[in-house]
């Protein structure tokens, strides 16, 4: 059974079509890249995945579980769609970490709340509190070390470049250890010399069971991370395949076209 | 004669500081409700807040003195009056008494519902701005994080408001100590009444007197929202 199985997702502004009938699915410990043009429905696709948009059509299943299905007549609370929005990790192009809060606060704030309503629901002891908390501290700066933060855990925000502060992010995303972590164009919003250090985050974070959707405009990048690759244009799934396939010998007259122009 | 005026001054100061200190109390958080109201999805809650907005800021806050402590005893029993019969006979015989004759309002409770009203209409139009100012994308980051709607406002949006908007909030909060004095038009003893008494005896520096007490009230605040801002100045929005 896959990890995320993606059944005809359509997604519509008004009249506008942004994404038409994509079907995929993800192993898990698989790393999947989408590559596409501005406009081509990518950026909408870890919305839709992340529950920021809702899908005009199509299922949404992780581990067998129908997370979405735009036939069933059932309305989903806002309850439900916050446990089901935490199997999916984002991380955005923008950052968007919270500016009053130093990098450790930033990464253990949404665990430190979930835990807490788990402490009232559960009438955890005083005692085991602290403990737990402790080790969602302790969780945090790891994840920090691991993306090379853990001198900056006091700073803020508008302390950091925006290579640093992207690594932040992809802290905070993993920090409530989601199936499935999404990048959504991570590198765009960076200086050039400050790409090289987030990629390589990202690279370091393959391996093992973390599976991946990654959307970016760094070809190299993408062929060097990815274990599949989907070439996006006008909303439709154009080319999928590994990285050689695609990068290689792609079929379809589009990723040609769109290859030689951006490689 | 020092002492005396000095005295009388402070007592007035007194009533002045009581309409600014419950106006705050109550402004403050009304007009976060009122903001709430004029942002809502729901069509017609956000016309009529935003209706009621337009009315309060667009009239003189003397005008609305006025006609909240004399407007329900003179309004009231002529509404009475005019009902027709059949109204009357079906609605509850206390609360037609209470329309024909009602119990005068307190000048000091008129006036600070008055106030607060206006207030509040005026801190909900700051904070609309100031969450409105806040980017979209620290909404989506608290909710793909798993954050409820209420603890993406109070952890995450909030605290950044509150950053965006100290220095209109810094400006209406001085503008209302210096309104106070507007509360003499439906004769409620306020330091400028008190000041103003001394002309009689052919005494003009009260008058300046009372100035110099506005001028150190409202450095005392600007003092105040500076450390406040100087507070919050660790980050940057």
């Amino acid at each position: 059974m896959s990890l995320l199985e993606v059944q005809n997702l359509r997604k519509s502004f008004g009249k506008t079509e942004v994404i038409r009938e994509i079907s995929f699915s993800l192993e898990k410990g698989e790393v999947l890249v989408i590559i596409g043009s501005s406009g081509s429905g990518k950026t909408t696709l870890l919305r839709c995945l992340n529950f920021l948009e809702t899908p005009s059509g199509g299922k949404i299943l992780v581990n067998g579980e129908t997370l979405f299905d735009a036939d069933s007549k059932v309305k989903i609370s806002d309850g439900e769609i916050r446990k089901k929005r935490l199997h999916f990790g984002l991380v955005f192009q923008s950052f968007n970490l919270f500016p009053q809060y130093n990098v450790l606060k930033n990464v253990t704030l949404a665990a430190e709340l979930l835990e807490k309503e788990k402490f009232k629901e559960e009438k955890t002891p005083h005692e085991r509190r602290k403990e737990r908390l402790d080790a969602i501290e302790v969780h945090a700066k790891e994840l920090l070390d691991k993306v090379g933060l853990s001198e900056k855990m006091a700073s803020y925000p508008c302390q950091l470049s925006g290579g640093q502060c992207q690594r932040v992010a992809i802290a905070r995303a993993l920090a409530l250890s989601p199936d499935i972590l999404c990048f959504d164009e991570p590198t765009s919003a960076l200086d050039p010399e400050l790409t090289g250090e987030v990629l390589k985050v990202i690279r370091g974070l393959k391996g093992g069971d973390r599976t991946m959707i990654v959307v970016t405009h760094e070809m190299e990048f993408a062929r060097a991370v990815a274990d599949r690759v989907i070439y996006m244009a006008d909303g439709v799934i154009e080319e999928m395949g590994t990285p050689d396939e695609v990068f290689g010998s792609p079929k379809s007259e589009k990723t040609k076209a769109f290859l030689s122009n951006v490689l | 004669m020092f002492l005396p005026v000095t005295l009388r001054l402070l007592e007035g100061f007194g009533e002045s500081l009581k309409i600014f200190a419950l106006t705050l109390l109550f402004a403050l958080p009304g007009g976060l409700i009122i903001s709430f109201g004029s942002m809502s999805k729901f069509k017609p809650l956000k016309a009529v807040v935003r209706f009621v907005v337009w009315i309060v800021r667009g009239t003189p806050l003397m005008l609305q003195l006025l006609i909240i402590f004399y407007g329900p005893g003179l309004i009231l029993p002529s509404v009475a009056e005019a009902l027709p019969s059949g109204v009357v006979e079906v609605m509850p015989v206390w609360l037609y008494q209470w329309m024909l004759a009602p119990p005068l309002l307190d000048r000091f409770a008129a006036a600070i519902v008055a106030f607060s009203l206006n207030y509040a209409c005026y801190f909900s139009e700051i904070y609309r701005g100031g969450i409105e100012g806040v980017p979209y994308g620290q909404y989506e980051a608290g909710q793909v994080l798993g954050m409820t709607k209420s603890q993406v406002f109070f952890k995450v949006v909030l605290m950044q408001v509150v950053k965006r908007i100290l220095a209109p909030m810094s400006n209406e909060v001085i503008t209302l100590v210096k309104d106070t004095s507007l509360a003499r038009v439906i004769s409620i003893y306020e330091i400028i009444w008190a000041g103003e008494s001394f002309i009689k005896k052919g005494m003009i520096w009260p008058l300046f007197y009372t100035g110099a007490f506005y001028l150190i009230f409202s450095a005392l605040l600007t003092w105040l929202f500076g450390k406040f801002e100087k507070k919050l100045s660790y980050y940057k929005i």
